[in-house]
């Protein structure tokens, strides 16, 4: 087909009532990706199943879709496509991300603007298909950006707001958006499908002949990519830069959460946090993920009981927004910070907490931190129990004291009785 | 098939450079320089984790003068498909360009293609690809010090079968062939001419395409750097490597094996293997039972190529 063939499938915007995953994929194709490469796992496997509908019935005229045999061939396929100078997008989970570890370092390193949807869940053993972010977390140090959306339409704006972010040339790396398994991923909710042509206005131009600046398959410019490099040679400043490029990633994720804003309406707080009626609050709480939905209920209820309480959702992990972390941390008096996730042998046990206490070492931020895990491996957290994680932290700023059932430190919440 | 004079006049241009560090009589850089030779520049190459993808030389140095990407050790038939992906999303936005020109191409050494790429091989292969995946195969993972792959034979010495390796050789080309693919072939450097026309047929097939080339290590296998081609060439006449095409599943010998077909014709197994010191320990037991294994091989083959008649 031709690109003037193309237009036909330009959709208006229009409000549809579609799981988690769907938007994901409407996203994918909004944002017109070049090459798609998926392998299915449970919870993100309609993804892949609504890709291949779009796909192959020519509504993404010109997108190659590979269905490989594998995780690893997945990130394999999408670095090829992506070093030829492509858009490219996958989605995946708990174990399938396990599986393509190795080829993650490979995007990142290969400063790659690959975006991909994390449908968190829990690590085996025992098989748990159930929103938990231990998943995507783990790539922590990898090099890519890293996101947690809490509503559907969260997800269909994070992935568009995402390659307008990676694709900036300042940046060049790719990025994970990850959203709870079936909390998500399998329910039904409206969701605003932009129209193409404001998207296409938002989004950078899909890569030109010549592909990015710094990576490209062209016999006239021949390059060579990834040889080896001895200890005296570039490899740490190489390691530099990805940090370099990650720092600046942050002013961008708040240009782009602005523009967003502009041109569709819709604010997600300044990009790396969203707070909510955190102003004039005594006590804070640090969520992500949908459990934050839920817990501005929580915190409107307690308000209505008199007591000054508000909530900050962590929009973004990496880079982690160190600087709001700490103004946030400074203007309430107690904070918690509540992990659906494991960091075993971290300080908190939780990988946030653990983060948002380092973030405010050597500063004079004597704020007391209350790390809270919650809800691993799919398990409900209640309105009741998210009430309770508040006033567990009411007290905690009454008293001045640390509640007495801690294990190493940390709240475990909502844990069964082990006899 | 080209003339040695012509080919020595025509194929005068290099792609894969002198100042590389390979060994001494490597045989993986003459199967790349033919190999290239075929291609020409329209091509990106994936190397996965390998000899090669040292000799290419350290950064910021490269001898290679075409795309060439280091690959993780698994991810070479993955990766070449992401490329193809890419060219040809790219030719449908840029029609005017040469994407549809561009061949992408993986050269993996044994272990990355018949042990840990065996997976991502076969995926593509099923799903008929378009790549040309390429083995050279110098029977050991030579990059981390010779250690035993799935391609090493039986009896032969390496540092992880210090007494000799138990089980024979696998037979990949066999497994391609399995997948139902559009061409597989099989090469050895000691022909080059063989090997250029079976890369210039691949080059316009469309669809999976596979060809594992026979590329003698001096130092792997333990033999003097001067007789690399000749190791390459009596591998050939005793009939322990075969060569072939399988074009749409019809099998056709080569010409130096096809005289072969008479096992009067091959040579005793022993001339092959007598100058190498990873076959030092090998015991007459083995070495009756390796001559059986070739023979049956042979059979194997003629029976093949007999049945095929009939289609
Ligand atoms: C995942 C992974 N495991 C192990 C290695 C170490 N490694 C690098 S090259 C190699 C052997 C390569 O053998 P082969 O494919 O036969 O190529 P050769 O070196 O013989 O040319 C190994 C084991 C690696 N790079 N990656
Ligand atoms: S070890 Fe063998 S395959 Fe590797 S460069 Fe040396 S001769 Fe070539
Ligand atoms: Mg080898």
């Amino acid at each position: 087909m031709t690109e003037s063939k193309q237009k036909d499938f330009i959709q208006p915007r229009q409000t549809k009532v579609v799981k988690g995953n769907v938007a994901t994929a409407y996203a994918a194709k909004s944002a017109r990706v070049q090459v798609i490469s998926a392998y299915p796992i449970t919870p993100q496997t309609t993804v892949v199943e609504k890709l291949s509908e779009f796909a192959d019935s020519g509504m993404m005229p010109g997108t190659q879709y590979i269905k490989v045999e594998s995780e690893h061939s997945v990130m394999a396929s999408i670095v090829g496509a992506s070093i030829a100078g492509t858009r490219t997008f996958t989605a995946t989970a708990g174990q399938g991300l396990f599986y393509m570890y190795e080829m993650i370092h490979w995007a990142s390193s290969s400063r790659l603007p690959i975006v991909t949807a994390i449908v968190s869940r829990g690590v085996a053993p025992p098989w748990n298909i159930w929103a938990d972010f231990t998943d995507v977390i783990a790539c922590r140090d990898t090099g890519w950006l890293s996101s947690f959306v809490a509503t559907h339409q969260e997800i269909y704006d994070e992935i568009l707001m995402s390659y307008k972010v990676c694709e900036d040339f300042d940046v060049l790396l790719p990025k994970f958006v990850a959203y709870g398994g079936f909390i998500l991923s399998h329910t039904s909710k409206p969701v605003i499908i932009e129209d193409q042509d404001l998207v296409d206005e938002y989004l950078p131009p899909l890569p030109d002949e010549k592909g990015w600046p710094h990576i490209f398959i062209d016999p006239e410019r021949p390059m060579m990519h990834g040889n080896l490099i001895m200890p005296s040679g570039f490899y740490s400043e190489f390691r530099l830069k990805i940090h370099d490029a990650m720092m600046r990633a942050a002013e961008k994720i708040k240009e782009a959460a602005k523009e967003f804003e502009k041109m569709f309406g819709r604010s997600y707080g300044n990009g790396l946090v969203q707070k909510y009626h955190l102003d004039d609050a005594d006590v804070g709480i640090m969520i992500y993920g949908d459990l934050a939905l839920q817990m501005e209920q929580a915190v409107d209820e307690l308000r209505d009981e008199g007591y000054k309480v508000g909530m900050v959702k962590l929009r973004h992990f990496r880079p982690f927004p160190i600087e709001d972390v700490q103004e946030i941390a400074k203007s309430v008096r107690v904070l918690g910070v509540v992990d659906r996730a494991t960091a075993f042998g971290s300080p908190t046990g939780g990988p946030v907490s653990s983060e948002v206490k380092a973030a405010l070492y050597n500063t004079d931020i004597k704020t007391p931190i209350l790390p809270i895990i919650s809800g691993l491996g799919g398990r409900e957290v209640s309105l009741e129990e998210q009430k309770d994680q508040l006033k567990a932290l009411v007290k905690m700023y009454e008293t001045g004291e640390l509640p007495e059932d801690l294990i190493h430190g940390t709240l475990w919440h909502g844990k069964l009785e082990v006899k | 098939m080209v003339s040695i004079k012509s080919a020595l006049e025509e194929l005068n241009e290099e792609y894969f450079l002198p100042g590389n560090s390979c060994c001494a009589g490597c045989g993986l850089e003459i199967a790349l320089r033919w190999a290239m030779k075929a291609l020409g520049p329209n091509t990106s190459l994936v190397a996965p984790a390998s000899c090669l993808n040292v000799v290419v030389g350290l950064w910021p140095k490269t001898a290679p003068s075409f795309p060439f990407i280091n690959m993780a050790f698994a991810a070479g038939a993955a990766a070449a498909t992401g490329l193809d992906a890419a060219f040809k999303a790219k030719g449908y936005k840029f029609p005017k360009g040469n994407w549809d020109k561009m061949t992408a191409l993986v050269f993996a050494g044994d272990g990355g293609t018949t042990d840990i790429g065996i997976q991502g091989l076969s995926g593509a292969a099923e799903r008929n690809t378009d790549i040309i995946y390429v083995c050279y195969d110098n029977e050991a993972y030579m990059n981390t010090g010779i250690q035993r792959s799935s391609s090493t034979p039986h009896s032969a010495i390496t540092t992880t079968t210090p007494f000799g390796k138990e089980r024979y050789k696998k037979d990949v080309p066999r497994i391609m062939e399995a997948h139902d693919i559009p061409y597989v072939a099989t090469c050895s450097i000691s022909e080059p001419l063989d090997l250029y026309e079976k890369f210039k047929k691949a080059k316009d097939i469309k669809g999976c395409r596979y060809i594992q080339i026979l590329a003698p290590c001096p130092p792997g296998w333990g033999f003097p750097a001067e007789d690399t081609v000749e190791m390459a060439r009596l591998a050939v006449k005793s009939g322990f490597w075969i060569l072939y095409e399988v074009e749409n599943g019809k099998k056709t010998l080569s010409k130096a094996s096809k005289r072969l077909l008479d096992p009067e014709k091959r040579i005793p197994l022993m001339d092959y293997i007598q100058n190498q010191k990873r076959f030092s320990k090998i015991s007459e037991k083995a070495l009756v039972e390796l001559q059986n294994r070739i023979d049956k091989q042979w059979k194997l083959i003629e029976a093949e190529l007999k049945c095929q008649e009939g289609f």
